[in-house]
């Protein structure tokens, strides 16, 4: 077992519990054992916290990490050491690998290799359907088992409702959240990018926010019908949050995503960046108007995680023309520096809450272990220093891939260290 | 002439000022003079090597290009390359680092994709002239229009100009917002609502119906028709598009008495256009070609060190 750590000092803020305290951490053998002022403990190794802060380790609901099949991009080891450089003890796995994860045997694969080389928890979300296929269930009660603790076809989503419906019937009985990248794929078809006055200026094919709220308002009401979780991915426009919304106050089991460039990014990022592919993702960055809705929809509870959609791919994929580039950029490492500086230090958001949205918020909403700071449990735990400012340099990037729009922006707010299982992963200092 | 060239490419009109346009117009009132001479040839540009990269179907403008350059006595060397980057398996990047190895002082790109022509002036080190990418701009035909629309009518500042038909993916129509509206043109768009998305109103202002957005203009632009928006259910039939947004004499009568009618090419027959407005009087469709050959001449000029104080 690990020496014990003391992480004396810290601001510790643990929205579950309302604890938001000057205090110390002791961890020993891997767990919590005490939270208090002045705490002792000889021998053990001391992390000085004084002017950050200690919060549950942050989960991440929507992570690419690309193995089994696209290594040249990430792996599963690459992956979970952005992950701890971004204060991220856990993250959740999605399945459009190659092969896709939609078997026991591919989960229990990235279960293993998670277990030997990943430096934060892993958790695998296993496919909808065969093969992310659209029409044939996989096999959930194995899947379960192996491991996964969702089943998404994030990247080809569900256009049948009737199979739609099914999955969110057979998954019930397992328990496992359905999280569904929303997306009618005809309406969107051939978009690059929102629809909207900065579209039609750039003259780049557009997908209209329509085409996600649509398959939103259907997941809803086939949730509510089937009195099945769904969990909405990314979700980025004012008419998706309005449905969730309404459907949450209607008693149905919904959940929802926001992914930190949808919180701070707009459409005019598109422009701002002469189309280079950076600002290229699926869902696309939209409006202010949507961008605002998010907000709103962070601050009332609507929208119950922040989730990075980490998309790493590879620089033949990004460095082309804008619409042959593929959807996607890489989030692990900048997604707290980036709603911190972008919505705490602005004063859209408050720190307690940004700290729920990326630990119990993404628990509860998946039915995670982790993401509260309590005696006896596994010492996961991320520390922060909310004043430290930095530019974004693609270099110091633990994670394979560099495409991100956010290189050589100065944030405010950054990870310092990432303990698992009390051991501390990343240190930045 | 007033005013200096200090850019390296011309990737659109959008950042051009008035001054800049104007600086090209005027040059290209000298060229299109050495156009008429016997001897259509002048040593400006000899030793000056241009390469047009067409990566998707074009004639007229190729053509244009390759005429203005011998005029002006550059070597010039085209290559059209079908298809796409991606379906090539060389991409767009690598074919420009290569041509650029030999070291042609401009590089005229056509490219299928909105912006590919800002890429290659972010990435590489030519002097880049866009000779139309994607959807977004079309700046020398944008140019073109420019010119015929003074010799006609001597200004463009207070024309009224209806721009008809599939707005949405025409970069003719885009260039030629931002150039029509710089200079003071007052411009409408025309054209069904698929073809012609609310969000334009974002640039300029629009009309759903062509027999009002055509009243009391003195310019009428038409914009080609692709057939296959048909079939993606863009519009019913080619039939109703023609009664409906179809530049017929009949419509014709409802602009002022003397209005222009233009049409980047290549037009559909019957479809965009009736053939009896195409040859009319009143249609000066040819003449922008030949104004074509001009403009390209005067762009190649300035981007090559030509009006530089």
């Amino acid at each position: 077992m690990a020496q014990a750590l003391l992480i004396r000092s810290g601001r510790v803020i643990d929205p579950s519990s309302r604890l938001d305290t000057r205090a110390d951490v002791l961890i020993e053998n891997g767990r919590i054992s005490q939270i208090g002022p002045g705490l002792k403990a000889r021998g053990a190794e001391v992390f000085d916290a004084a002017g950050c802060v200690v919060t549950p380790g942050f989960i991440d609901l929507h992570t690419h990490l690309r193995e089994p099949g696209r290594e040249d991009k990430e792996t599963i080891a690459t992956g979970a050491r952005a992950a701890a450089a971004g204060g991220f003890t856990a993250v959740c796995a999605m399945p459009n690998t190659t092969p896709v994860n939609d078997s026991a045997s591919t989960t229990r694969f990235i279960v293993e290799t998670a277990k030997r080389e990943a430096i934060v928890r892993v958790y695998p979300i296993g496919a909808i359907t065969r093969g992310s296929n659209g029409e044939e269930l996989s096999e959930y009660a194995d899947l379960k088992a192996a491991g996964c603790i969702a089943v998404s076809d994030d990247g080809r989503p569900v256009q049948n409702a009737r199979v739609m419906r099914r999955a969110l019937e057979y998954a019930r009985t397992f328990n496992l959240p359905v999280i569904d990248h929303c997306e009618d794929l005809d309406l969107s078809k051939g978009g690059a990018m929102n629809e909207g006055p900065v579209s039609v200026a750039m003259g780049i094919p557009s997908a209209p926010a329509v085409s996600e709220t649509i398959m939103v308002e259907r997941d809803v009401l086939l949730a509510e019908y089937t009195r099945s979780h769904v969990h909405i991915a990314h979700i980025s426009t004012a008419g998706a949050v309005d449905a969730v919304r309404r459907g949450k106050a209607r008693g149905v089991r919904v959940t929802a995503e926001a992914t930190p460039h949808h919180l701070v990014l707009t459409d005019e990022a598109v422009r701002a960046h002469d189309y280079d592919p950076v600002t290229k993702m699926n869902p696309p960055l939209r409006s202010e108007e949507d961008r605002q809705a998010l907000i709103a929809g962070l601050l009332d509870g609507t929208i119950d995680a922040i989730a990075t959609d980490h998309a790493p791919h590879t620089t033949e994929d990004k460095v082309c023309e804008f619409d042959c580039a593929a959807f996607g950029i890489v989030g692990l490492e900048t997604a707290f520096a980036l709603c911190h500086d972008g919505l705490v230090v602005s004063g859209a958001l408050d720190l307690t809450r940004l700290v729920q949205l990326l630990t119990a918020g993404p628990a509860r909403a998946l039915g995670l272990p982790g993401g509260i700071l309590e005696k006896g449990r596994p010492a996961d735990i991320t520390i922060f220093d909310p004043s430290e400012s930095r530019k974004v340099e693609p270099e110091s990037f633990r994670g394979k891939s560099r495409n991100s729009p956010f290189v050589a922006r100065t944030l405010v707010g950054w990870p310092v260290a990432t303990i698992v299982d009390g051991v501390i992963v990343f240190r930045s200092r | 002439m007033t005013g200096t060239w200090t850019r390296e490419h011309l990737l659109g009109i959008e950042p051009l000022s008035v001054e800049e346009i104007t600086l090209i117009l005027d040059t290209a009132v000298q060229m299109r003079e050495i156009m008429d001479r016997p001897i259509k040839k002048v040593p400006t540009l000899r030793g000056r090597t241009v390469v047009n990269l067409f990566m998707e179907a074009s004639t007229r403008t190729r053509a244009s290009f390759e005429m203005a350059e011998r005029i002006l006595s550059a070597d010039s060397l085209s290559i059209q390359a079908a298809g796409s980057s991606v379906a090539k398996g060389e991409s767009l990047l690598d074919t420009v680092k290569n041509l650029e190895a030999m070291t042609p002082d401009v590089i005229v790109v056509r490219h299928s994709s909105a912006g590919a022509a800002n890429f290659l002036a972010r990435t590489c080190h030519s002097r880049i002239v866009n000779a139309g990418d994607g959807a977004h701009e079309h700046p020398t035909q944008a140019l073109l229009d420019a010119l015929t629309l003074r010799q006609a009518k001597g200004r463009i500042a207070g024309l009224k100009v209806a721009i008809v038909g599939d707005v949405l993916h025409s970069r003719v129509a885009r260039s030629n917002i931002h150039l029509l509206t710089k200079m003071g043109a007052e411009v409408t768009l025309c054209g069904p609502p698929t073809l012609l998305p609310q969000s334009f109103t974002s640039l300029v202002s629009l009309n759903w119906h062509f027999d009002e957005a055509i009243e009391g203009a003195d310019v009428v632009m038409m914009l080609r028709l692709q057939q296959e928006r048909m079939t993606s259910a863009f519009i019913s039939t080619l039939r109703e598009y023609h009664a409906q947004y179809g530049l017929t004499l009949a419509r014709l009568k409802k602009a002022k008495a003397d209005v222009v009618v233009l049409h980047p090419g290549p037009m559909n027959r019957g479809v965009e256009i009736a053939s009896e407005v195409a040859d009319s009087k009143s249609s000066l469709i040819l003449n922008q070609v030949t104004n074509g050959v001009a403009v390209r001449m005067a762009v190649l000029y300035l981007l090559l060190g030509g009006g530089r104080e």
